[in-house]
């Protein structure tokens, strides 16, 4: 049981988490980190998720958890699984060599 | 009845070729002859009238009746109150008939010149053809539109499949400008019919009952605008022409006799029946531009043509310049004008049909439409210089003949009304002999040119069939021009009965 | 006899038909018989016509004769409906009758050349609408035969159509008159829109009702028509055409540009006259028109060097003495001028083309020289059609030269100044005719020639010289149509002036060109009158005017606007949208990680703006 006064802080990491992620994307060139910092993304959101159902005692948040959870395995399965066809392909994992979709 | 089996022969006929295209070309061609015959031999039948009380049929209109001389109604989407209905009177069996000709005319100028895909380009003819004869008929103004789409879409495919160098261009030219401007048609049209709706709390498309709305006076002009731009641009008239010397230069002989034959008729007539009738106000008010635009369309567009070198976009352009007189007939209103803009439609129907088919011919012949690369052709084509000097006297008005009698009653009528627009369009006298005379002298009179030099000889003169379609053509011009009455008594009661429907009625 | 009028236009349409649809393959022995037949019949209708016409003891008969109705518009109605009265009938006469020598005669002239044929279906079509012209009972089927001559023209002007230059003189000629027809239409118009109605009698007799003497609208009408006329008789301003027009072959330029089409636009205002009496402002107009065309091209002549451009400019003055007995109200007389002129002009141009052709197409008088010997009959004949054209007693050109000169003395409109200048005309026309008649048939022969005889050629030349002589002497049953001309008389010194001014004339070219006497053509060949010559030899530099003008201008600015201007207006709409699109596109730039973070930036954006307005 977080205390709600308490609740203010783990949504300031939880928002902090969120940014370094979100600079890592933004930063890194490598898939491989990009997808650890969406990770640590999606884990800030189930960090907040789960924060707020414990303060108001609501079920609903460890339930989105466990959907964030669940979606982030989905994603990086397929995400490695093409990571890997992009290695065969173009013997690179710069995602600024990716840019055959430019209009 | 005939409206209905005219348009249903010409649709199954052309289904009919095109499938019968698969097995054999010639299966298919004289497929399309037997069914415009069945088609044409309907249309005659069309000017023995077969309604004895129109006032029966229509039902609760008090619109003027007397001069339908056919109408077929049926209910077709009453939810909407969207119905079948196809009226003729007297314009209209003219003009369905002229469209019929004009058919046969196509369909003989296709018969050598297409040699691919012939099933699907005879199955595109026809069923332009239909759509256009069920413009002419269609009097549910939903009913209108699908026929005005029905007629776009085939004539797309005939320019850009069949068509010229450019033809990929010029198609998709006269699709945006046709599509754009049915699109303020079809606003206009569903607004038209909300307002109807709005006052009478009865849903219905039927021209006979919006005649008469009461239009708030600047809704009626956005609304009358909207009609006026669409059938403007079919017309064609300055500035919204451009895509027809495109579109006409590009296309197959046959594609372009209709597009100048007919399909330009169909703005005519839909500025004519609809925009006149439905909104007089608005286009009473409006008249000054719309008489301008005319005198503008005459002069520049025969100027252009006199500077043209391309035989076919001059003769494009000469068509714009005969249609501005259609476009200042119609906005004069009065009856003399009024039967000069309609016979200016038939009499332009021929003639331009005939160049256009005469062109045809000299570019099947000579590989090219450059008039620069010919000259001299006279003496090695007599038959074919002889059929153009009487198509291009024709197009420049010489009395006896059907275009002159269409000018002229167009400018007469115009005087009485609107003395400065008739002199100023009566400057295209003088106009029209210099590209049509330039045309012969460089094309037919002069020494061959350097490229036509040694080739001359080799050319054939027109056969029998060409000779067949252009007698057609030339007795009709001949006809129109020295007995007028023959096609003017049908147009009589019914151009009184739309009279009424105008300002001055 | 009289139901048989259609025939005199039909004879003539239907010989153009058969020699149409003969596609020029019938033997020429059966292309003459139809083309020069069809005319012939239809002159013997019209002498059996004239037969019944004459004997009907009512001067003022009029006959009518309703074909069919050709248009029916509003209160328009116009017939294909012939109207025969005195002014039709001697027009009739000149059209069939020396059409039919034109015909005969170029039946010789014209039988080497390969489109024979065509020939005469150009020529049946012409007669058929000129035919048809001076019997229309309205305007509009006036009109139609009016534009049917014009089309004719332009056709044989153009015969000889492999020559470039040929083809622009019919051009222009077809576009000059019909610069003067947009005149006419455009008067049609407008006395339709005041009286509704086309049709002649009718519309005279509603003129006289409706208007008052010198009316504004009247006068309009009337100087509208005058612009018609003008331009089809080749009269100041319009008269350029006619020079050039001598580029169809001779046969041509007698039948149309001497004896008939020409002389519509005076039939016109003859038809008309009611019109033009009731506007003095009108008629002064016309006999301006007349009298300065007649000096104008009088003293171009005088320079001309080509046989047939000597003519053609003494047409154009022969016609500027008919506008002016019109525009004095001498009607008859202008028609009397009218017959008489077809005769001694018919007469010389066909005697022109004998020369031309026995000297082997070669035009310049100065080329030719002496031919007196070499060929006696056209020497006989062409001295008679210059005695006519100078109006030299007892030929049939003086007594119509004569009334027009004391009518214009004692008219209104006329006066003593418009005399003058007449009469200096007509000392002119003296110095020009036989200023050539003396270089082509005195001097030194320049060049061989072999005569062409024969039936074809001899007989239509004498029978014009015939006519020439001594058609003067004949009354034209005029009396229906045209108002009675009482006798104008003028002081006994006026008369005597204006008949011994021509022969002062001949006697000057006499001294001048038969003599040349050393002094006098040395004040002709020097100084200020020598480029004064040249001025004139110009046609008073109204082509050189006309070109800068007009032409000029109209085919450069054609030629700028070749590809439409209004054209590039979808081409402003196509081209936003390209760029617009090289815009957006821009952002589609295939970095992953700026997608990113746009969307980032975007979300951001939107959840504060959610934010900070509630």
């Amino acid at each position: 049981m977080v205390d709600v006064a308490l609740i203010d802080h783990v949504f300031i990491l939880a928002a902090i988490l969120f940014c370094l992620g979100l600079v890592g994307v933004l930063v890194r060139r490598n898939i491989i980190f990009m997808l650890i910092s969406m990770e640590i993304m999606l884990n800030a959101a189930g960090l907040a998720f789960i924060a707020a159902g414990s303060a108001w005692g609501q079920p609903d948040g460890q339930v989105m958890f466990l959907a964030v959870v669940t979606l982030g395995a989905a994603e990086v399965a397929v995400a490695l699984g093409l990571t890997l066809l992009l290695f065969r392909r173009y013997q690179s994992v710069d995602v600024d060599n990716l840019k055959e979709l430019r209009g | 009845m005939q409206l209905v089996w005219i348009i249903v022969c010409l649709f199954a006929g052309g289904a009919c070729a095109g499938i019968a295209g698969r097995i054999s070309a010639d299966a298919s061609r004289w497929l399309s002859l037997a069914t415009l015959v069945v088609a044409g031999l309907l249309g005659l039948s069309l000017l023995q009238p077969s309604l004895q009380d129109p006032s029966v049929l229509i039902a609760g209109s008090d619109a003027p009746q007397g001069q339908w001389l056919h109408l077929v109604q049926a209910i077709w989407i009453p939810h909407f109150g969207i119905q079948f209905l196809l009226a003729a009177d007297g314009i209209s069996v003219v003009l369905i008939l002229l469209t019929l000709f004009l058919g046969f005319i196509a369909l003989l100028s296709a018969w050598k010149e297409i040699q691919q895909r012939v099933g699907f380009f005879y199955f595109n003819l026809l069923w332009t053809l239909a759509g256009v004869v069920g413009i002419f008929a269609a009097l549910d103004l939903f009913l209108f539109f699908v026929f005005w789409e029905v007629m776009l879409i085939p004539m797309f495919l005939i320019i850009s499949i069949w068509g010229h160098e450019d033809r990929h261009y010029a198609a998709m030219k006269f699709f945006i400008y046709t599509q754009a401007s049915s699109l303020l048609l079809l606003a206009a049209m569903l607004a038209l019919v909300f307002i109807h709706w709005q006052q009478t709390d009865s849903l219905s498309f039927s021209w006979f009952d919006l005649l008469g709305l009461d239009l708030d006076p600047g809704l009626g002009m956005v609304l009358m605008l909207g009609f006026f731009i669409a059938f403007l641009v079919k017309l064609p008239g300055v500035p919204v022409h451009n895509w027809l010397p495109d579109a006409h230069t590009q296309a197959p002989t046959p594609g372009s006799v209709i597009l100048a034959g007919i399909l330009l008729k169909t703005g005519a007539y839909g500025l004519l029946r609809f925009i006149i009738p439905l909104f007089p106000d608005a286009a009473a008010q409006f008249t000054p531009v719309a008489l301008t635009l005319g005198v503008i369309s005459i002069l520049y567009a025969a100027k252009l043509a006199f500077a043209q070198n391309d035989i076919k976009r001059l003769i494009a352009y000469t068509s714009i310049s005969h249609m501005g007189f259609v476009l200042i007939g119609i906005f004069s209103w009065n009856a003399i004008a009024l039967q000069g803009a309609i016979m200016q439609m038939v009499g332009h129907g021929l003639s331009s049909a005939g160049l256009f088919a005469l062109a045809g011919a000299l570019q099947h012949r000579l590989h090219t439409r450059a008039l620069d690369a010919m000259g001299g052709l006279w003496s090695s084509l007599p038959r074919l210089a002889a059929v153009a000097m009487f198509f291009a006297i024709a197009a420049l008005g010489l009395p006896g003949l059907g275009n002159f009698v269409g000018e002229f009653l167009v400018l007469l009528g115009t005087f009485q009304v609107h003395a400065t627009t008739a002199v100023v369009s009566a400057l295209a006298m003088v106009v029209a002999p210099i590209y049509a005379l330039v045309l012969l002298q460089k094309g037919f009179f002069g020494p061959p040119s350097a490229a036509l030099a040694g080739k001359v000889d080799t050319v054939a003169d027109f056969g029998s069939r060409e000779l067949l379609m252009m007698g057609a053509m030339m007795l009709g011009l001949v006809i129109l021009g020295l007995f007028p009455r023959l096609v003017t008594v049908y147009l009589q009661p019914a151009l009184a009965g739309l009279q009424q429907l105008g300002w001055g009625g | 006899m009289l139901d048989w009028l259609w025939l005199v236009p039909g004879l003539p349409f239907l010989g153009f038909l058969i020699l149409f649809a003969g596609q020029g393959k019938m033997p020429k022995r059966w292309t003459t018989l139809v083309g020069v037949g069809s005319v012939g019949l239809a002159a013997l209708v019209t002498l059996l016509i004239a037969v019944e016409f004459y004997g009907t003891p009512e001067a003022a008969l009029t006959y009518r004769q309703t074909l069919w109705t050709w248009m029916e518009a509003g209160s328009l109605k116009p017939g294909f409906s012939l109207y025969l009265d005195g002014l039709a009938l001697s027009m009739l006469f000149v059209i069939t009758g020396v059409g039919f020598l034109i015909h005969l005669y170029a039946s010789g002239y014209m039988y080497e050349d390969e489109d024979f044929p065509r020939f005469f279906t150009y020529t049946n079509l012409f007669v058929a609408a000129m035919v048809m012209l001076v019997l229309a009972d309205n305007l509009v089927l006036l009109f139609l035969g009016w534009e049917g001559v014009g089309l004719c023209s332009y056709l044989l002007i153009g015969f000889w159509y492999r020559d470039p230059e040929n083809g622009r003189c019919a051009r222009k000629a077809f576009i000059v008159t019909r610069i003067g027809d947009t005149a006419f239409a455009i008067g049609l118009f407008l006395l339709f829109r005041e009286l509704g109605t086309l049709d002649i009698q009718d519309a005279m007799s509603a003129a006289t009702a409706t208007w008052p003497r010198d009316s504004g609208t009247a006068t309009l009408i009337a100087v509208l028509l005058l612009g018609g006329a003008v331009g089809k008789s080749a009269q100041l301003p319009l008269q350029t055409w006619l020079p050039d027009a001598m580029a169809g072959p001779t046969p041509v330029s007698a039948l149309i540009h001497a004896a008939t089409m020409v002389t519509a636009g005076v039939y016109l205002i003859a038809r008309t006259h009611v019109l033009f009496q009731l506007s003095t402002d009108a008629m002064q107009l016309v006999a301006l028109v007349g009298v300065l065309t007649l000096l104008m091209s009088g003293f171009t002549a005088l320079t001309q060097t080509d046989l047939k451009r000597i003519l053609a400019y003494s047409t154009i003055s022969q016609i500027g003495y008919m506008f002016l007995a019109l525009g004095v109200g001498a009607w008859s007389s202008a028609i009397f001028h009218l017959m008489t002129h077809a005769f001694f002009k018919a007469l010389l141009f066909l005697t022109a083309g004998s020369i031309i052709l026995s000297v082997h197409h070669q035009q310049d008088i100065f080329k030719m020289g002496g031919l007196r010997k070499a060929l006696p009959v056209p020497f006989a004949t062409f001295l008679v059609g210059c005695l006519g054209l100078t109006a030299l007693p007892p030929t049939s050109g003086f007594f119509s030269k004569e009334q027009i000169l004391n009518a214009v003395w004692s008219s209104p409109t006329g006066g003593q100044l418009i005399w003058a200048g007449a009469v200096l005309g007509a000392f002119i026309t003296a110095i020009y005719t036989f200023r050539m008649f003396f270089i082509v048939f005195f001097g030194e022969q320049q060049t061989e020639a072999h005569e062409h005889k024969g039936f074809k050629f001899h007989v239509p030349l004498i029978v014009l010289a015939v006519l020439a002589a001594v058609g003067g002497f004949f009354h034209l049953p005029l009396t229906s149509a045209l108002p009675h001309a009482g006798h104008d008389h003028v002081p006994l010194g006026v008369e005597v002036t204006a008949i011994a001014l021509p022969m002062v004339g001949v006697l000057l070219a006499y001294l001048l060109f038969y003599r040349q006497i050393p002094a006098l053509r040395q004040l002709f060949e020097t100084g200020p009158l020598k480029s004064l010559a040249a001025f004139f030899y110009s046609g008073w530099a109204m082509d050189w005017l006309y070109d800068r003008l007009l032409v000029k201008p109209f085919v450069a600015l054609a030629r700028w606007n070749s590809k439409d201007l209004v054209d590039q207006l979808p081409a402003v709409v196509s081209r936003g949208a390209a760029l617009f699109h090289r815009l957006l596109s821009l952002s589609q730039n295939g970095q992953l990680r700026y997608y990113v973070a746009t969307m980032a930036l975007a979300s951001l954006v939107v959840m504060a703006v959610a934010v900070y307005t509630g």
